[in-house]
């Protein structure tokens, strides 16, 4: 690895192109971790947001007028307020009354908590309404078939229903996913030391800006391929032989 | 109590004067039907005259609104009904066959046992491996529907009914939907189970097979039942002027 390191303090003496986060060994941590806080904040995400999709689908088929309320405005709320505030709300409002509340001092999560509350909600609020168009794509003739056979309603979202949807709605899954991993970024507002966060505390440190908002660029392309492949993927893998073409 | 007992002397399933509307449309207007243990009727009928609805009915896919529906002493129509307990019972088939299309042919056949009834799956397996031999589809195992012709989906269907072991079939049209030469297959393969003393109830438009294979065979029209008897007094000496039209026209 040394050679590497080596390698971009030559470009800096030589060429002037300081790519600390490279050489500089403090930096290069530093910088690692916040790749990092970034990959594990969207990994938690993105389930937690799949997990409130799930459920909020099958509450939004209940068939208690009230439940079927509370998801829809949960639903219009985070849709069509901004991810900034709403990370705001949770962390400087949320955290202080709930603490107030209980008596707790200092908050009750810290503020890389709230940034997994507050987007998985974001994300969360979307994927309910995608799964909903998904579930709403199979067809009611199959899932009568199963109810024949006995099963019961949650078997039947379980095991007919959810896996029949998932396969229509992967693509605007697929896009909502990609959309969460960048809106990770709004945590950087309330100091979350993940990657945009801690490129700005080394370009202020290092007076390198030009040089790292490339790294950024590229460090979320390279984040985002990723997540484009893995999908892909996996939307390879579920695909029904013989089904849909 | 939404069950009473049910001894093989009694009809297995007895429908007394049953009525259901949807909204102001009433769809079936005093049905009473009997069917006896290893009986096999048929239900013919113009389009729309409610008999898919009818046979819908009978499994408590449609509730009705008056009248009693009873199945080996199930009382379908008490709102209390255990209705996992009535499907276990009531077999199923559809005309779009309704195979679940991520599912191969048999775990097609496996699933219903194996998630409703919990039982082993090394012993539904067997069952369900025995049953795609029954309905002729040895090799098919694990092809998905979507690799399956309509014929062959629609006994995959059939098999995954019978895996529950009910005692009661219920086919509503399941040629309807076929080619002229796979509709043959799928009526062999209920002709045999009807054979093996399988109590059958059947909506169907072939006529030729439900004189062969029914018992008894109800016309109904506009939500009644206008006329019914054995097949040969049925098909040839038919006494209401709207059967002998309706048999005029589809004979
Ligand atoms: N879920 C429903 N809601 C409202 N009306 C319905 C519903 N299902 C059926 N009907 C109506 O009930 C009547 C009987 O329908 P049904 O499907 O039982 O007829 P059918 O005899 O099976 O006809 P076909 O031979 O065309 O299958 C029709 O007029 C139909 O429009
Ligand atoms: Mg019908």
């Amino acid at each position: 690895m040394d050679i590497v390191w080596d390698w971009f303090q030559w470009l800096y003496d030589e060429h002037g192109i300081k790519l600390t986060i490279f050489y500089d060994e403090w930096d290069r941590n530093r910088f690692f971790k916040g790749i990092w806080t970034t990959i594990h904040l969207s990994f938690v995400c993105i389930v937690l947001s799949i997990v409130i999709g799930i459920c909020g689908t099958w509450l939004q088929m209940s068939p208690l007028v009230w439940v079927r309320r509370i998801i829809q405005a949960y639903i219009q709320f985070f849709r069509n307020t901004p991810p900034l505030i709403q990370l705001y709300f949770f962390y400087f409002a949320v955290d202080t009354s709930v603490s107030g509340l209980l008596g707790v001092h200092g908050g009750i999560l810290d503020s890389y908590g709230w940034a997994v509350v507050s987007l998985s909600f974001f994300a969360g609020a979307f994927n309910v309404e995608i799964f909903r168009a998904g579930v709403e794509a199979v067809p009611q003739s199959t899932t009568e078939a199963a109810t024949a056979l006995g099963y019961t309603r949650r078997q039947v979202y379980q095991y007919i229903t959810l896996p029949l949807a998932f396969r229509v709605c992967l693509p605007a899954l697929n896009n909502n996913l990609i959309n969460l991993l960048k809106t990770t970024t709004v945590a950087y507002a309330i100091a979350v030391p993940e990657t945009l966060y801690i490129s700005n505390q080394i370009w202020s440190d290092e007076y390198n800006v030009f040089e790292m908002m490339n790294v950024v660029w590229v460090i979320y392309l390279v984040l985002v391929g990723f997540l484009v492949w893995l999908m892909h993927n996996w939307e390879k893998s579920v695909k029904i032989p013989g089904y849909g073409k | 109590m939404t069950q009473s007992s049910w001894t093989p002397d009694q009809p297995i399933v007895s429908l007394k004067n049953v009525r259901k509307s949807f909204g102001e449309l009433e769809v079936l207007k005093d049905i009473s039907i009997d069917v006896m243990k290893g009986e096999v009727i048929c239900i013919i009928g113009p389009s729309g005259s409610g008999k898919s609805t009818l046979i819908r009915c009978i499994n408590a896919l449609n509730d009705i609104q008056a009248g009693s529906i009873t199945v080996e002493g199930h009382e379908v129509h008490n709102p209390d009904l255990n209705k996992l307990e009535l499907r276990k019972k009531v077999g199923m088939v559809f005309q779009q066959y309704n195979l679940f299309p991520h599912k191969t042919a048999l775990e097609n056949v496996m699933m219903a046992p194996i998630k409703v009834l919990k039982q082993s799956k090394e012993e539904v397996e067997k069952r369900a491996r025995a049953l795609i031999k029954k309905v002729r589809l040895e090799g098919k195992e694990d092809a998905y529907p979507g690799e399956l012709s309509g014929g062959q989906q629609q006994r995959v269907a059939i098999a995954r009914s019978l895996a529950m072991t009910p005692a009661v079939m219920l086919f509503d049209e399941v040629t309807a939907a076929l080619d002229p030469e796979t509709v043959k297959e799928v009526l062999v393969t209920i002709k045999e189970l009807a054979e093996e003393g399988m109590t059958c109830i059947l909506v169907t438009h072939e006529m030729g097979f439900a004189r062969e294979v029914a018992d008894h065979i109800y016309f109904t029209d506009r939500g009644v039942i206008v006329e019914h008897g054995p097949p040969d007094t049925f098909f040839d000496n038919a006494q209401d002027p709207r059967t002998k039209e309706f048999l005029s026209q589809i004979l």
